[in-house]
């Protein structure tokens, strides 16, 4: 027991003593408050009823935002190979679900802290901005509230998807390795099947991918309307990534303990 | 050149940068076969072709009486609204006269009309159009038309009182038979709001239609053309095309379009563009390649041999530049030539409708994709000079080019931010892939999720271009101040 919480401990001393991970935090909350800011400066609702849903607008800066929280999960891994500290790593530590487990619990906190910050300054700045583009209750739009439920499961489940995404990078880059082509990886799963399905003409492939990829399910836990016509619910949605991250989680720890360093 | 070699050498001795380039040209070559998973869509109904040889909306509610030779037809049009118009009607509604070949869609005719939005217009064979006096028709300010047929010229004019004439065009339509259809027409397009469109249809009120030359003795006849379709939407609930005796004159409803079809009247239509669809998946792999070949410099310490060997170290970048942006732009020209026949075969053999495109605009989008994937390699080796780091690299160049692209065809998300980010962010170069044309005449949906590009294609990867060159140029201050 004192031999997981010593890795954790370690994990902890290594993210708060390099200013990588500082940084990286940072501007995951600047660019997403900021993507959200500019979505809803962007966006106007002239008429009654206009079909947004206001909650995937605002939130909409995670799309930018989970770019540099892939970095950071992605560098605390292949960090480490780079500088060949891994070895020192796996010296002192052992076992290797350890090592990782204690990387994905660190990361997790450090995530959720800080998405949770950009989560709550996006909702304030679109409660600024929102309303002077006819977002008005007489228009339908009474206001973003976190005592709303939906309203508080697409932000809390906001939070959730950053920290999914982490971990996902996280196992991805303990099977890649090399820092550019785990980045390279993660990005193109995340970015890349929401373009694909743009070209599918099929309407029942498109409605599957659309429930496999990890964005586009994971994303669905910010709807807050019209959720009989999303392909995936918004907890389902997420428990699609969850798999991917614990897929990549395992496949991330089995590697490495097959594999030398 | 002995700096080309090195960099050269070291290019193609690393395995995994030789194979990243060649799985960037497989990825565009055989990625559209993702599209083709589900098989084509049902598309049963066929797609009229206009004189000019492209996809045409030919959908109308046509009086029509046989006219054989030379005639005349003058009538007066003293109102215009839609449904879903709030009194007026949409900007492209249409009411007027029209002498066709024949009521089958996507042949011949000429046309003179009130309009909705943009006053009288003269148009033929779908893709022309003319503008004449401008404002809308009411009973207080009718508007009188006139349509003359003289062999294979048609004349179009227009009169604020039935007595002082303006010609708004002469048009010649070659080879037209001599037994021609003529008469009252009434047209109304989908009304575009936002990013989707609804169905709408117009109602007219004409007075009685005055007729001189070899006109038929039989009555008006009222038939709707071009149902059948892919290009007719059909009429909103609860309306129907129609013709209705009113005082001397007639009130005609009528849905549809007469002019070229877009995107937004065939969805299901494949564009040249589409089946490069392999650009995105490259472009991420490019990018690893391109940022790799610096970053491992400074990971290895090879950076200070490189250094070293006594070249100004802005000749080493743009050595490196020249060489993973000529291997870039030839293998993914390969590529790119042998995708767009290949795949455009395929698609068109499975029934699904290919939207023209002349062979100087499908080697502008083949090259134009190899260059675009050239010049993001250059600015991911200059964002990798810059950050020094492969993982923070490569993330601010995906973000940068294949992110505002995403956030473009993001449903949710304001049009107006679309065409922003189509504009001014990298993701702009994706225009070079634009094959399809925007016709004035038309309110379509123009947005880069149908393959409308608000630049012009090379202004797009001018953009890119731009954004390279001064991460390049910072680079290069960055390389020659810094110690390795």
């Amino acid at each position: 027991m004192s031999t997981a919480l010593r890795s954790v401990r370690a994990e902890w001393t290594k993210l708060r003593t390099t200013p990588g991970p500082a940084w990286l935090l940072l501007v995951t909350a600047v660019v997403t408050v900021a993507l959200g800011a500019a979505v809803s400066a962007a966006a106007t609702c002239p008429h009654d009823g206009c079909g947004i849903d206001v909650a995937r607008l605002i939130l909409s800066g995670v799309y930018l935002g989970q770019a540099p929280v892939a970095v950071l999960a992605v560098l605390a891994v292949s960090g480490e190979y780079s500088t060949a500290l891994i070895r020192t790593t796996l010296t002192a530590m052992p076992s290797r679900p350890a090592v990782l487990g204690a990387k994905a619990l660190v990361l997790g906190v450090a995530v959720a802290a800080i998405g949770s910050l950009a989560v709550l300054g996006s909702l304030l700045v679109a409660g600024v901005l929102l309303p002077r583009h006819g977002f008005t209750p007489e228009h339908g739009y009474p206001g973003l509230s976190l005592a709303d439920g939906p309203v508080l499961r697409a932000s809390g489940g906001t939070v959730a998807y950053l920290v999914l995404v982490a971990i996902l990078s996280l196992g991805a880059a303990a099977v890649v390795r090399d820092s550019g082509a785990a980045i390279g990886s993660v990005l193109g799963l995340l970015y890349l099947p929401p373009l694909v399905t743009q070209l599918v003409t099929d309407p029942d492939l498109h409605r599957r991918l659309e429930q496999l990829a990890p964005m586009s399910a994971g994303l669905a836990v910010q709807a807050t309307t019209g959720l009989h016509q999303l392909p995936i619910g918004p907890w389902a949605g997420l428990g699609v990534l969850a798999a991917w991250s614990a897929g990549a989680l395992l496949a991330g720890t089995a590697l490495l303990r097959h594999r030398d360093t | 050149m002995r700096l080309l070699r090195a960099e050269w050498t070291k290019f193609r001795s690393v395995p995994g940068w030789v194979r990243g380039s060649v799985v960037a040209a497989l990825l565009i070559l055989l990625f559209p076969i993702a599209g083709l998973g589900g098989g084509a869509p049902d598309q049963a109904s066929p797609v009229p072709i206009g004189p000019h040889g492209g996809p045409v909306s030919s959908g109308y509610f046509f009086v029509h009486r046989p006219l054989s030779g030379d005639g005349r037809i003058t009538v007066a049009v003293s109102a215009l609204t839609s449904v879903r118009g709030d009194g007026a009607a949409t900007p492209w509604a249409k009411a007027g006269l029209i002498v066709t070949a024949g009521p089958e869609p996507g042949a011949r005719y000429a046309a003179i009309m009130v309009t909705g939005g943009h006053g009288v217009r003269m148009q033929h064979d779908y893709v022309h159009d003319r503008g004449g006096r401008p404002g809308a028709v009411s009973a207080d300010a009718p508007r009188w038309l006139r349509l003359t047929r003289s062999g294979d010229t048609v004349t179009g004019e227009e009169s604020p009182d039935g007595e002082r004439w303006n010609e708004v065009a002469t048009v010649r339509l070659p080879g037209l038979a001599a037994t021609v259809q003529a008469g009252l027409f009434v047209a109304c397009p989908q009304h575009v709001e936002g990013i989707g469109t609804a169905g709408d249809a117009a109602t007219a009120a004409f007075g009685a239609p005055r007729l001189t030359g070899g006109w038929s003795a039989a009555g008006w006849a009222g038939d709707q053309v071009g149902a059948g379709t892919a290009t007719f939407a059909g009429y909103p609930r609860g309306t129907t095309g129609s013709f209705a005796p009113a005082g001397d004159g007639f009130t005609v409803t009528g849905a549809g379009d007469l002019a070229p079809a877009t995107r937004s009247e065939l969805p299901v239509g494949a564009a040249a563009g589409d089946v490069l669809f392999g650009t995105f998946p490259a472009l991420v792999v490019i990018v690893v390649v391109a940022t790799l070949m610096i970053t491992t410099e400074y990971r290895y310490g090879m950076i200070r041999s490189t250094l070293s060997a006594g070249n100004r170290r802005v000749r080493i970048l743009a050595a490196k530049a020249a060489v993973v942006a000529g291997v870039t732009f030839t293998t993914c020209l390969v590529a790119a030539a042998l995708a767009v026949p290949l795949w455009l075969r395929v698609v068109r053999g499975l029934g699904v409708y290919v939207f023209p495109v002349t062979s100087g605009a499908a080697l502008r989008a083949e090259v134009g994709t190899a260059a675009l994937l050239a010049v993001a390699a250059v600015f991911a080796l200059a964002v990798g000079t810059i950050l020094r780091r492969s993982a923070t690299a490569v993330t601010t160049v995906v973000a940068a080019v294949v992110l505002p692209y995403l956030l473009a065809l993001t449903p949710f998300l304001p049009p107006s931010m679309a065409v922003w980010l189509t504009r001014f962010t990298p993701a702009a170069a994706m225009a070079v892939q634009q094959t399809l044309v925007r016709y004035p005449q038309v309110d379509g949906l123009y947005t880069p999720a149908a393959g409308y590009y608000p630049l012009p294609p090379w202004a797009g990867l001018a953009v890119l271009g731009g954004y390279t060159a001064l991460a390049f140029a910072v680079a290069a201050v960055l390389l020659c101040r810094r110690d390795a």
